[in-house]
């Protein structure tokens, strides 16, 4: 009696949700999205990214952008236009991020960006989802004989200006330590100084870690990672607020790549699954269902991201396998890291 | 009055010159004494010790390429390599210079320094300095511009924000100077007049406006405020609102310096003219600001070589110029012990054409000024 009551009152809000989704995207497929709109007139995306920042978007020696963001920008060109590369660059520093998006000059913001709250509640922005899951850490010598962070106390210690100064002294005075900082406007300074022993501490994002160690070639054994990592930083796509078909697209281009990596899809093998009994792989390849055309986008925009981008894995691996990094909290979830794959279905 | 002047003309003779030989110049001149001899062979020590090591560093133990088995920047960064590590300049090289522009399409920003160049040889010919130079700035500036857009006669399009490297500072300098210099005569001009006060107090407040914030601040005005107060359908490109900013600056500086020619002009000069019965714009046109113009060359050569440096502040808006593109190449963690190096390039490129412009500058005052005793 018991059991049957709940399905059926289950049944009920399944049919009510269903309903009310279906009003939903019938409404947002009338509304359409002028972000959508705009992006397919124009033939291009226009993708705000740093553009200096090894691992996320860097010109290469053929002065192709490379990177986390770059490719997170590409996988939404190739869903939206079938096309990984129509995605006009448009480089900002920090400062400019928030007001770039803001007056349209670009639709899509991969640029490094914290996702923070009052970005979002005041920014008029919102946050997509995150593409790289950073953090702040410590790195010193190998010779000072430093195991633990909280071993640092009047150490010396070298970071960045910025708001990293904040999280130093949150973390030494949270601690009861004292410390002295030395700041750098831009890592080349801050690297050489470091290497030169102006500093006992390197205080430095995970991700700019791989780079580090990657330029120090056979000599980054003599420097050693503490344990503590001081702040989160999730960086994540931002779009403005107001559009959330646009806001989904991007979104759910995000979500997909992390799917196909849970999938075992990648770049290479994405066209031999075409024949796939597997339903979650029909659905999510476009050859079954109607997945993301309530958004306006094409049934195959999935496999174009795959084919074109590759998935998240893939994504990492080309941003920051070579150096031998680990890749930490941006495993799969399965792995014991924070990339999800919310179900596409 | 007669008596303190020589009864006749004195006869021209020779310059003096030194009848000393070159040795005895030398013991004369550097080892006159104990302490001078100690000081000359100690100078020359600390010479010969840097001079070697800068040999070394540069030269003998520098990395030029990678090896067979070696990559070239796992060559530079072999444990034992002391010297320079050059080889990031032939990886890096068409970053540097082209920025992001699409690869194989490069030829085009190529051809458009070149361009740019052969605009300032044509432009320092004294021979062509007529009012067609006008016209031969406007048709080079034109092709460089349709050359890097593209769009047209079967060039794809290539927007300016993936334009980078050293065009970009070329063109900064080079259309930002161009289009400031006639603003700043009509500054120059609006500010000396005193027949129409409001459109001197306009000119005063734009110079003094101009002047008294920093380019930098200007920079992130253009590039951040800017467009928020622009309606949101009027899309204009991060570059233009960059040399927007540059003209109206340059424009100030030039404007002032203008004026102070326009004010070493004597007074007569411009009576002269109005006994011609010569209008404004004749007398100054023919009169005036020929003469205030070449008297204050010193000046605006002096303000090409700050503003050609100063391009390279806008580094800070996200703009790829020569020195942007030169930061990016070092930030590969590949060659990120290769700064040095790069810097370097990235200097000489600079002075190669500060240098050209200040030597110019020199010998154009020396011609000038014997124009003038003629």
């Amino acid at each position: 009696m018991k059991v049957t009551t709940t399905y059926h009152r289950a049944g009920i809000y399944g049919l009510a949700g269903a309903a009310l989704l279906a009003s939903v995207s019938t409404a947002a497929a009338q509304e359409g999205s002028p972000t959508l709109d705009a992006v397919r007139e124009r033939g291009e995306l226009a993708c705000g990214v740093i553009g200096s920042s090894f691992g996320f978007s860097l010109p290469d020696s053929q002065g192709v952008m490379q990177g986390m963001d770059a490719d997170s920008c590409r996988a939404v060109a190739a869903a939206v236009l079938g096309d990984a590369n129509a995605v006009r660059w448009v480089p900002l520093v920090p400062s400019q991020r928030l007001t770039a998006l803001q007056t349209g000059e670009v639709d899509l913001l991969f640029a490094q960006l914290t996702w923070t709250m009052s970005r979002e509640t005041d920014s008029g922005v919102q946050m997509t989802s995150v593409n790289y899951f950073d953090g702040t850490g410590f790195l010193v010598p190998t010779a000072l004989g430093v195991s633990s962070a909280m071993e640092l106390d009047g150490a010396n210690v070298c970071s960045i200006q910025g708001p990293g100064e904040v999280t130093a002294r949150d973390f030494f005075s949270s601690n009861g330590m004292e410390f002295t900082p030395v700041l750098f406007a831009e890592g080349q300074e801050l690297r050489a100084a470091f290497l030169a022993g102006r500093c006992d501490v390197y205080m430095i994002d995970q991700s700019a870690l791989i780079s580090f160690r990657a330029s120090l070639g056979e000599n980054s054994a003599n420097y050693v990672v503490l344990p503590e990592i001081i702040s989160n930083e999730p960086l994540s796509g931002a779009v403005r607020k107001g559009d959330p078909v646009w806001y989904d697209i991007a979104r759910y281009a995000h979500i997909a790549m992390v799917n196909a990596e849970a999938l075992g899809i990648t770049s290479e093998n994405v066209d031999s699954f075409d024949a796939s009994a597997s339903p979650a792989i029909r659905r999510f390849l476009g050859l079954d269902g109607t997945l993301g055309q309530a958004s306006g986008l094409q049934p195959n925009w999935a496999h174009d991201i795959i084919a074109q981008v590759g998935n998240y894995g893939e994504m990492w691996e080309r941003s920051f396998g070579q150096s031998g990094a680990d890749r930490g909290a941006n495993r799969l979830a399965r792995d014991g890291g924070q990339q999800y794959p919310y179900p596409m279905r | 009055m007669t008596r303190f002047l020589a009864p006749t003309i004195a006869t021209p003779r020779p310059a003096p010159q030194d009848p000393r030989q070159w040795h005895d110049r030398l013991r004369e001149d550097l080892f006159y004494s104990p302490g001078a001899t100690l000081a000359t062979l100690g100078m020359l020590a600390l010479l010969a010790f840097a001079g070697w090591h800068l040999l070394n560093w540069a030269l003998l133990d520098a990395v030029f390429t990678g090896t067979a088995e070696l990559s070239p920047s796992d060559a530079c960064r072999t444990p034992g390599v002391t010297g320079a590590c050059w080889a990031v300049i032939g990886d890096k090289l068409r970053l540097i210079l082209f920025g992001v522009y699409p690869y194989a399409e490069q030829w085009r920003p190529a051809v458009a320094c070149v361009l740019m160049i052969v605009l300032y040889v044509l432009s320092v010919q004294r021979r062509l300095w007529r009012p067609s130079l006008a016209l031969i700035w406007v048709v080079f500036l034109g092709a460089v511009i349709v050359l890097m857009r593209g769009g047209v006669f079967g060039l794809s399009s290539v927007t300016d924000d993936q334009w980078g490297g050293l065009p970009v500072t070329l063109i900064l300098s080079t259309l930002g100077l161009g289009m400031a210099f006639p603003v700043a005569i009509l500054l120059a001009l609006a500010r000396q007049q005193r027949k129409l006060p409001m459109l001197q107090a306009a000119s005063v407040g734009l110079i003094e406006f101009a002047r008294g914030v920093p380019l930098l601040v200007v920079l992130f005005m253009a590039s951040v405020m800017m467009p928020l107060f622009l309606p949101a359908d009027w899309q204009i490109s991060k570059l233009l609102r960059v040399l927007i900013a540059f003209t109206l600056f340059g424009a100030a500086y030039l404007a002032e310096v203008i004026r102070g020619g326009l004010q070493a002009i004597p007074a007569g000069q411009y009576e002269a003219a109005a006994a011609l019965s010569l209008n404004y714009a004749q007398t100054m046109r023919d009169v005036i600001l020929p003469q205030a113009l070449r008297m204050v060359i010193p000046g605006i050569v002096n303000i090409f070589i700050g503003f050609f440096k100063a391009t390279s502040i806008v580094v800070v808006v996200g703009i790829f110029d020569l020195m942007t593109a030169a930061k990016r190449a070092v930030s590969d963690p590949l060659w990120q012990n290769a700064g040095i190096e790069v810097y370097l390039f990235a200097a000489l490129i600079y002075f190669v054409f500060c240098f050209s412009l200040s030597r110019y500058s020199a010998r154009l005052e020396r011609d000038l000024a014997r124009g003038a005793t003629n």
